[in-house]
């Protein structure tokens, strides 16, 4: 693969990702504080309950961490299913890129647009709620997070692959994903409260470690953690190595079965 | 010596359809076109033509036979064809809404790994080249059906492919936004030599207006390929106007032993006839003639009626079409789009 080709192609498509937080603002209500609305019923659970004042800083971590869920199934995921329907994948297809870098840029686009929604729900939920966060080891934060994000869009760009072969089914079962794993991953609350086993098989989704990594770091020992800081990192790394090589696996695989089947060539 | 643009060698394409069994949409399909040739594809709704321009760009595998696309194997070397090639089709949506002309250009020039500079020097040269100077900060969302397919045009032409696959390039258009596009091929092709296209369209006085050469598919199969004007030429019979000085009387038609067909209407802001016959060869002429001097009066005029591509093609059609109905190639026809 000629890298220059990739990083431009990479580069095009993170395009139209980059230029829809600037024309269509409305994602400031429709993306950040209508959800915000959920977020903060959990706030008044906890606060009711008489919950610690570090459950407000789960919610409101959650909150983000939920942006990020939603952008790797719809914009991620599902989003070939879009492209076959208006005609852009063909045109991907047979560009000399190929469908890697369109994921990539689509992954670069997703994340940059989707840091907006996180940061505006962590800044509202901070200002309004007085969630509090220890920033002493900003560095390992941003390397977890960082790991988080390859790992969670290695993730959704597997899905892609499969999304793209089942079709229409993909939109019934990106629905299905949403809340059992805000669920299964402690978005709202600590994993370790689901007991060990439900939160180790729920650590096949990036979520889980992620969240449960950043706690470890944000929240500090309070936090009852799942796994050890160093074992969640190891585990996040090799959830990132694996999702990506299995993402470049599914797409050539995808892509020949389609070639063979007409599969994407029909928009129905 | 460059390879040929397009080669295609007993090319066969079917598709698994439920309940129905495999379907053919291409069968045996032979193919050469040589480089800085237009050429086009003719055919009805679900001859094949789609399937052709898919497996020729790379979309699909041939089920059987070869396919090679400047000199590269379908199969085993689409890389190699991508870099090479560009598609449009008509009414086609691709690209984003929000982006302007100028940007969806952009975007898809970095597909192909154009320098972003490169790029723009391309996009502001082809959007005057297309009628898009004006609107090139519009968005496209903000674009009439015309000013679309101009700017898909202009994303075919803007890698500068050696060869272009234009799938029905105007339908949906008006027939202003037509002829403009059809201009802009001509010039495109004008411009480079050996820059080739491979047109389908439904509408022939395009593919007759453009053109090289043709071929007539159906149910998979090419029926017929050749330059408009050889095809018209070549086609079953001759056909001759004659007007007469009054409506020929008796059984002429018998004396014309080359008479495929005949009818007669009145001349034109005159009292007499125009008789239009179709002969089954020119020599034939004699013998019509002479039959409608002895039944219609004096001979006023003869001139031989031009054919049109569109009586070729459902002569051609007719003629392929077997007694129970069914389009030679295949016992199936299929819209695969």
């Amino acid at each position: 693969m000629n890298v220059t080709l990739m990083l431009r192609a990479a580069r095009g498509r993170a395009l139209p990702r980059l230029t829809g937080q600037f024309r269509s603002p409305t994602w400031v209500l429709y993306e950040t504080l209508l959800p915000l609305l959920g977020t903060t019923a959990f706030v008044f659970v906890y606060r009711a309950l008489g919950a610690p004042d570090r459950f407000v800083s789960y919610v409101i971590m959650g909150g983000a961490a939920v942006a990020f869920w939603m952008n790797v199934l719809w914009m991620m995921a599902a989003q070939f299913y879009w492209e076959k329907r208006t005609g852009n994948l063909d045109v991907f297809m047979v560009s000399p890129c190929g469908l890697t870098p369109i994921l990539l840029g689509m992954s670069a686009g997703g994340i940059v647009a989707t840091l907006l929604r996180a940061a505006a729900v962590v800044a509202i939920g901070t200002l309004v709620f007085h969630a509090s966060f220890d920033l002493s080891r900003l560095p390992a934060v941003v390397g977890v997070f960082t790991l988080s994000l390859v790992a969670l869009y290695g993730l959704g760009a597997t899905l892609a692959s499969l999304f793209l072969y089942w079709g229409r089914e993909s939109w019934h079962v990106a629905s299905l994903f949403v809340e059992p794993v805000v669920l299964a991953s402690g978005v709202y609350f600590p994993v370790h409260a689901l007991g060990f086993g439900v939160g180790l098989a729920a650590s096949v989704v990036p979520l889980t470690l992620a969240l449960d990594a950043l706690r470890q770091l944000l929240i500090g020992p309070a936090h009852p953690a799942l796994l050890s800081l160093p074992v969640e990192v190891t585990g996040l790394a090799g959830l990132a190595v694996a999702y990506v090589a299995l993402a470049r696996f599914a797409l050539t695989r995808m892509e020949r079965l389609a070639r063979r089947e007409g599969r994407l060539s029909r928009r129905y | 010596m460059l390879p040929l643009a397009i080669e295609t060698h007993e090319l066969v394409r079917t598709f698994r359809a439920r309940g129905r069994g495999p379907v053919t949409a291409l069968a045996g399909v032979t193919l050469e076109v040589p480089r800085g040739e237009l050429f086009g594809l003719l055919g009805p709704n679900g001859a094949g033509k789609t399937t052709l321009i898919k497996i020729l760009v790379t979309l699909l595998l041939p089920s059987a036979g070869t396919a090679r696309v400047a000199g590269f194997d379908v199969a085993t070397e689409a890389h190699e064809i991508r870099r090479r090639i560009a598609m449009v089709s008509g009414g086609e949506t691709t690209g984003f809404g929000l982006l302007t002309v100028a940007e969806q250009l952009w975007m898809f020039a970095q597909f192909h790994g154009i320098p972003s500079r490169e790029a723009k020097r391309r996009i502001a040269d082809l959007v005057e080249i297309v009628g898009l100077g004006v609107q090139r900060s519009t968005r496209v969302s903000d674009l009439s059906t015309g000013m679309r397919q101009r700017l898909n045009l202009a994303r075919g032409f803007l890698t500068e492919p050696e060869v272009l696959f234009l799938d029905e390039p105007t339908v949906g258009l008006d027939v202003g936004a037509a002829r403009d596009l059809r201009r802009y091929v001509r010039r495109w092709t004008a411009e480079g030599p050996a820059r080739t296209i491979l047109l389908t369209t439904h509408y022939l006085k395009e593919a007759e207006e453009l053109c090289d050469r043709v071929a007539i598919i159906d149910g998979g199969a090419i029926l017929a390929s050749d330059s408009p004007d050889r095809l018209r030429r070549s086609s079953v019979g001759t056909r001759y106007a004659v007007g007469t000085e009054r409506v020929p009387a008796g059984p002429w038609r018998d004396q014309v032993p080359g008479l495929r067909w005949a009818e007669v209407g009145p001349e034109e802001g005159g009292t007499g006839a125009v008789v239009t016959a179709e002969l089954g060869a020119d020599g034939d002429i004699a013998a019509l003639v002479a039959a409608l001097a002895a039944a219609a009066g004096r001979i006023l005029s003869v001139a031989p009626v031009e054919r049109s591509l569109e009586d070729v093609f459902v002569e051609i059609l007719d003629r392929s079409v077997d007694p129970a109905g069914n389009p030679a190639g295949s016992s199936t026809e299929v819209d695969v789009r």
